[in-house]
């Protein structure tokens, strides 16, 4: 479980975040939405520990994240796992490289184990066999599914996904969600996704958090949405033809 | 006011990338790859600019110096001393700054606005000293072995075309080459490259390290890496210079 408490976060005397209060539960896809420039990628980044926070506190099962120095947040980085948006895979390394690389870095396993896990994690995000491949040989469902293989090899208590389905064809992205979702269930982690596909918030909003000009406007899940009366977010989830037909 | 702000961003990453590996095999792995790919690449351009320099050093020589009161040999000791003092340690120092300090830069850059650099922030790892240290590391072991081979061609390239034009028999050459050596220019012209070593890899991943925007400002990175490199490798060869031989 992630708490997020009283966030504030500004940048230049600008408020980006103001007064955020957000617990993200452990076993469910927890969504963060809201329009470009609303401050869920800040929010994200915040909790990931890439911004420091002006005021409050984002803590991990109890355990206060946001205060820490950064030497002393790595036990508590090396539980997680974080999806970029273009996937933030290194170049020059193969798949099986990039996957292995927190393998390297934070384990003491044999090239044997770690050549194992490398093709357990790969095998969850069904593309076993692709360990010889660079990422520039790869599509961008691909890459992504990569990348959350690299974000599962540690086995993470907690997901962080910005963006997931950006840039990808609908068919890709469902494909993206379900192996999010699935993956979330099969080990249990607490998985947060910054999104603003409808079809995710949809599908696979467990919780779903919108946040509207920096403020948390609205909690729910995906079938409260659909119902919900607040203006701001009907003008976001009602925004394209489709989902206004959907709602009638 | 820009110019203090970024030097007190360089300071402070420094001691960043001066810290101990996570894992000692991994920044060995490195250390590897960035030896093949900023000095064992870079062998070929030095290789024909220091055969081509010599050879021209000893041309001009040949073409100033044509007093009969002034032995031959001479060309043959001044072409050696200006490829010993100056010109392997600081011009293939330039011209490394814009080979290897462009591709540091703009590597760098890259990994940065493709949020890779984060990635490594968000595992755990110290990017600063995971990207930066065996680069430089690399950089301060294999340009001594350029600059070296860079004067050896470059009193190779003065022979060669003294011999071809006439201007410089090849006796008086060798001879000037063996006379008067003073082994300690030797080790002046090291530690120049060294420092210059050492500025053109800090300086061009400082650029990439801490690049913001998209590939407009990697580009603009990669440029002021070798601009700022330049002007460095100069100012510092005059306080070495000074500092060495005065």
């Amino acid at each position: 479980m992630i708490e997020v408490q009283h966030i504030y976060k500004s940048f230049d005397g600008h408020p980006v975040l103001e007064d955020i209060n957000i617990v993200f539960e452990q076993g469910k896809t927890n969504l963060i939405i809201g329009q470009s420039g609303s401050g869920k990628t800040v929010l994200m980044k915040s909790c990931i520990g890439l911004f420091p926070v002006d005021q409050g506190v984002i803590s991990f099962n109890g355990r206060d994240f946001s205060s820490l120095p950064d030497k002393k947040r790595r036990h508590i980085r090396q539980e997680m796992g974080v999806l970029f948006q273009g996937g933030a895979l290194f170049d020059s390394f193969t798949v099986e490289e990039n996957i292995m690389f927190p393998l390297n870095m934070f384990t003491d396993m044999t090239p044997k184990e770690k050549k194992e896990r490398v093709d357990f994690v790969l095998e969850n995000v069904n593309l076993g066999g692709t360990n010889g491949k660079f990422p520039s040989e790869l599509s961008g469902g691909m890459l992504k599914r990569v990348a959350i293989a690299r974000a599962l090899s540690l086995n993470p208590k907690y997901l962080f996904a910005d963006e997931p389905n950006s840039g990808l064809d609908p068919k890709t992205a469902e494909r993206i969600d379900e192996l999010l979702y699935n993956l979330t269930k099969k080990f249990n982690m607490t998985t947060v996704i910054n999104t603003h596909d409808m079809n995710s918030v949809l599908e696979i909003g467990e919780k779903i958090s919108y946040i509207h000009k920096g403020k948390l406007w609205w909690e729910g899940n995906h079938k409260e949405i659909l119902e919900t009366d607040n203006p701001e977010l009907n003008d976001f989830v009602f925004a394209t033809a489709l989902t206004r037909r959907i709602k009638k | 006011m820009k110019l203090f702000s970024e030097i007190g961003e360089y300071v402070l990453l420094i001691p960043q990338v001066f810290k101990r590996p996570d894992k000692g095999f991994v920044f060995r792995r490195q250390l590897w790859t960035d030896i093949k790919q900023i000095g064992s690449d870079s062998i070929g351009i030095i290789a024909i600019i220091s055969v081509f320099l010599g050879a021209i050093i000893a041309i001009q020589l040949a073409y100033n110096i044509d007093s009969p009161f002034i032995p031959r040999p001479i060309i043959g000791f001044a072409t050696r001393s200006m490829l010993i003092l100056e010109i392997s340690p600081t011009f293939m120092s330039m011209i490394l700054a814009g080979k290897v300090g462009s591709r540091i830069a703009s590597e760098i850059g890259t990994m940065r606005i493709t949020e890779q650099i984060d990635a490594l922030r968000v595992m755990g790892v110290n990017p600063a000293n995971y990207l930066i240290l065996p680069k430089i590391t690399a950089a301060m072991i294999y340009f001594p072995v350029l600059v070296t081979f860079s004067i050896f061609l470059g009193i190779f390239g003065g022979w060669v075309s003294g011999s071809v034009t006439g201007l410089v028999p090849s006796v008086d050459y060798i001879q000037g080459i063996r006379e008067w050596f003073v082994p300690f220019n030797l080790v002046y012209a090291m530690i120049k490259t060294e420092v210059f070593a050492f500025i053109i890899t800090s300086v061009a991943a400082f650029r990439g390290y801490t690049v913001k925007g998209g590939s407009v400002e990697v580009g603009q990175a990669s440029t002021n890496a070798v601009v700022h490199s330049n002007i460095l490798i100069i100012i510092f060869d005059l306080i070495l210079t000074q500092m060495l031989l005065t």
